[in-house]
């Protein structure tokens, strides 16, 4: 390493910061800035490239996981059609039976369900989401040259996609992938002789999910840091942008709520792997009794639900967090209730960790224990219900722009709402007896925090793509992915309520062989060809995406949105540090529209002589 | 001018979150090192948790002075009745702790840039970790090999009635027994397929004819390297044998245990890295105040810390 000389600011900056060569201003002719394409695209730290990584990687999964639950869809809209069509691709798993009628195996659809559910929920909802979007506007919009620690961010992004490596290599094992549910439930998920994907599968499936929680800690440290030290002048907390106090927060839930995961998963690999009995206890198969004493399978349900509730809200706070800063940029109004949005956040955070239980009413939980998580449960009500009201205000008489982002922000208060609403049925746990594994469950949380997060991700991708490749997607396929979306999506989920009311369990094969069920035959058909739909439409948004980068119409001003936060202020394709020059001192909240007959007032500007500072 | 210094602190304290600042005065280093910790107090939780519940839904529990009695060296022949309660475990104890007090002067010499001092005391730091790890594998290697604790057995029990151990021909006398002998060793099956050894320990020591109380420690009876069912009659006079003690003991005690140790090893590896940086002069450079030592100083006392939780749990409740 060449002697280098430092200047007086640059000795501070290392005195300040650590020595890291990331933080230098000025040393264009230094060997260390120029990128290789390696270094540029595949093993990068700039941030910017980094969440580029996790959206594409993300995009992914959202393919895998889609293209998974048609294939399960079909079986349970069309149970007597062929599937033989299928065999080139899922091989043995669809058996062709004299008459040349192709059928899913049962088993294969237990997988297929299992791993739509994993990395639907970690890889494309927690890292494709908080992970794509809390990198690359943390630095951004705090007024960053980059992560506190760009290295460990680096190791953050590859040690997802190793997880995502380990749980592809299941799908293409002669025992399939793990099936026994996304939740990972002991004894299926801990006796390797239990089914055939309790196998190598579950061992895939728990390597992949450590490899995951180390991901998340390594992201999540390093954005609670960002956000704490390495605000620009100016930036109190209370002018963050409520996208970062979302992503803020949400680190700090994932912080706290994936190591017990960790210890629940670890737990688990040594019963499977060196005969413990943590999770397991007086098992009998083919009428012989299994070695396996003392344990408890209801502790591991607490230890994943612990991890596995304030997940939900890991997943949600971004959208929400996305979402508020792209309504208040698109109706030209500053975002109703600032601060009670913050701590509306926080409030949810905070009780996102003493409800978990309320996954585990008809486990076999002390009925009145459940009495304490159905309290907490209804009082999260309260909070969403103050952003919803929030949201609704900054719409009312706003200006509005109905841009791709605003209209999935739109749409996001939807689904919220609707979601949201069965969600209080849910947490009874009396009405939660009848309900509980059916539809009803399904429909629940795939509106509030599938289809609802989903959104938010592509509000923020449609709002924040200028930023991050310098061209806008096209607007018009961007309306038809909206609306397809917006009412199949609808479709989807809303007649789930009425089956799952009847009574219509979750994760059956097939319901045609059921007096009960058969009713809704037509019901279930209906529902696959929206999703068919609905898939269709996600297809035209991947075109949309990738032949934006190199097509798209141009971004010709550094500003497009007239948005007052600071990832505006940078160049329109900015280099690893963000802004070439100083980094830009902030003077007022992010929330400055309409304000003294203005459009808007950017964070950079100076309060004038007679102006009071709203909040 | 009392009134003064008090708006002049209440700006310094409002500055300090309004940006460019760092609000806690921590490099980003340290904070993400708190946060590591923060995030691995919760990994540890959970393990405690689990221990908490598996231990309360069984209905006995080995007793830590019974089973942690013995010492290397046969140093607990030292003691009254040739048992050394918590002895050894508490002077590993206080080796990890003493090596937490080393670590405090080293960071300390770290701030006075005395780079001598660092290593003196990262030195007597790591011997410290080493102690404590040496320590720990001869507990682990005595429990194992000697007293046959394992992940999937427990010889450690608790009586749950009070009997009185039987000798060879008192068991003899109960009808419908069959005698058999293997390596030496007699025994009596019932038409059950159960058991009936005379109850011995590792020393020799037969029990026969010796009484207990509800509530005594035991550890099973073994014969040559095999964990056998001793016989003893209950009150009514019935023949009955001990019963092993709950699996989860072993699997509990070896899992979070051996978290923790692997934790006390990637800590001792650390340091040694570090060591030889701070001995090459690196952190001297970068002047500001050795940092890096500060840092895994502060993984060290967590460790330690997590250590008195562990130590309580398992050795004291």
């Amino acid at each position: 390493m060449a002697a280098v000389k430092y200047t007086e600011e640059e000795e501070l900056l290392i005195l300040e910061e650590g020595h890291d060569p990331h933080f230098h201003d000025h040393h264009h002719g230094d060997d260390k800035y120029r990128m290789s394409f390696i270094s540029h695209y595949i093993f990068s730290m700039d941030h910017k490239m980094i969440a580029k990584q996790f959206l594409v990687t993300g995009m992914f999964w959202g393919i895998m996981g889609g293209l998974m639950s048609l294939v399960f869809r079909l079986q349970l809209g069309f149970p007597e059609e062929s599937l033989a069509w299928l065999k080139p691709v899922l091989g043995k798993w669809i058996t062709i039976s004299e008459t040349g009628v192709g059928s899913l195996d049962p088993e294969f659809y237990y997988a297929l369900v299992t791993i739509h559910g994993t990395v639907i929920v970690f890889f494309v909802l927690t890292a494709g989401l908080s992970g794509t979007f809390s990198n690359l506007l943390i630095p951004l919009q705090c007024g960053a040259r980059d992560m506190a620690s760009p290295f460990l961010n680096m190791l953050s992004y590859w040690f997802f996609f190793l997880a995502g490596v380990v749980m592809f290599a299941s799908l293409f094992l002669s025992t399939g992938p793990f099936s026994g549910g996304w939740t990972a439930y002991p004894p299926l998920s801990a006796l390797p002789q239990a089914m055939s994907g309790s196998g190598a599968g579950m061992t895939l499936w728990a390597v992949s999910i450590i490899l995951f929680v180390v991901s998340v800690l390594l992201g999540g440290v390093n954005y609670i840091t960002t956000v704490l030290n390495m605000r620009t002048k100016g930036m109190s907390m209370f002018r963050l942008p409520l996208t970062i106090w979302a992503f803020f927060i949400t680190a700090i839930i994932g912080l706290l709520s994936f190591p017990v995961l960790f210890s629940g998963v670890l737990l688990l690999i040594f019963d499977r792997a060196i005969g413990t009995s943590f999770y397991l206890s007086d098992i009998y198969i083919g009428g012989q009794a299994l070695d396996y004493v003392g344990g408890s399978p209801i502790l591991y349900q607490h230890l994943f639900w612990f991890l596995g509730h304030p997940e939900v809200y890991i997943i949600i706070l971004p959208a929400m967090g996305i979402v508020s800063e792209v309504l208040s940029v698109n109706s030209r109004k500053p975002i109703f209730g600032y601060k009670a949005m913050v701590y509306s956040i926080a409030a949810i955070a905070f009780l996102s960790f003493i409800v978990w239980a309320h996954h585990m009413f008809m486990s076999g939980v002390n009925p009145f224990i459940s009495n304490f998580f159905v309290l907490f449960t209804l009082i999260i009500a309260v909070p969403s219900a103050v952003k919803v009201f929030n949201w609704i205000s900054t719409l009312y008489k706003g200006n509005i722009r109905f841009t791709n982002a605003m209209l999935f922000a739109i749409g996001f208060v939807s689904m919220f709402i609707s979601g949201g609403l069965t969600g209080i049925f849910l947490g009874n746990s009396a009405i939660d007896i009848q309900l509980h594994d059916t539809y009803f469950v399904v429909a629940h949380f795939h509106i509030v925090m599938g289809v609802a997060a989903f959104f938010g991700m592509f509000s923020g991708v449609y709002h924040w793509y200028p930023k991050m490749f310098g061209r806008f997607m096209n607007p018009v396929l961007g309306k038809i992915h909206f609306w397809v979306t917006m009412i199949g999506a609808y479709a989807i989920f809303w007649p789930m309520h009425y089956t799952g009311m009847a009574g219509v369990p979750r994760r059956y094969y097939r319901f045609d062989s059921f007096e009960a069920f058969s009713y809704f035959g037509e019901i279930n058909q209906f529902i696959t060809i929206a999703a068919v739909v609905v898939f269709a439409a996600q297809v035209l948004f991947i075109i949309n995406f990738f032949y934006s980068i190199w097509n798209g119409k141009k971004q010709t001003t550094v500003n497009p949105w007239g948005a007052t936060t600071l990832e505006w202020t940078t160049p329109i394709e900015p280099g690893h540090g963000n802004w070439p020059g100083a980094i830009p001192v902030v003077h007022r909240w992010a929330y400055d529209y309409g304000k003294d007959g203005r459009d808007f007032i950017p964070q950079t500007e100076p309060l004038g002589e007679n102006e009071s500072e709203s909040h | 001018m009392a009134t003064e210094t008090v708006v002049h602190d209440e700006v310094e304290a409002q500055e300090i979150w309004e940006g460019g600042n760092r609000p806690f005065k921590a490099s980003y280093g340290k904070l993400m090192m708190w946060y590591f910790l923060l995030s691995d107090a919760f990994t540890f939780a959970g393990f405690l948790i689990a221990y908490g519940a598996l231990r309360f839904s069984s209905p006995t529990w080995p007793v830590p002075d019974f089973v942690f009695s013995t010492a290397p060296f046969g140093l607990h022949n030292w003691f009254p009745g040739g048992k050394a309660p918590l002895i050894f475990v508490t002077f590993m104890s206080f080796l990890l702790i003493v090596s937490s007090v080393t670590m405090v002067r080293a960071v300390q010499e770290g701030k006075r840039y005395n780079k001598r001092g660092v290593i003196w005391w990262m030195f007597l730091t790591i011997i410290g970790g080493f102690g404590f790890l040496g320590c720990q594998a001869w507990e682990w290697s005595n429990l194992i090999g000697v007293e046959g604790v394992t992940i999937s057995k427990n010889p450690f029990s608790v009586q749950t009635e009070s009997g009185t151990y039987l000798k060879l021909d008192e068991i003899a006398a109960f009808p419908g027994l069959t005698k058999h002998e293997d390596h030496g060793v007699t025994y009596f099956e019932d038409v059950d397929g159960n058991k009936y050894f005379e109850k011995v320990d590792h020393h020799g020591h037969k029990y026969g004819g010796e009484s207990f109380d509800k509530g005594d420690s035991y550890l099973v009876t073994y014969h040559h390297g095999a964990y056998q069912y001793g016989a003893y009659k209950d009150a009514g006079g019935n023949l009955k044998t001990e019963k092993f003690g709950p699996k989860a003991f072993g699997a509990l005690f070896f899992c979070i245990t051996g978290f923790h140790g692997f934790h006390v090893f990637s800590g001792v590896v650390f340091l040694l890295i570090i060591l030889i940086n701070v001995a090459t002069g690196l952190y001297h450079e970068r002047k500001n105040e050795y940092e890096m030592v500060e840092k895994i100083g502060l993984y060290w006392h967590f460790v330690d810390l997590v250590w008195v939780f562990v130590f309580l749990v398992f050795y004291l409740l």
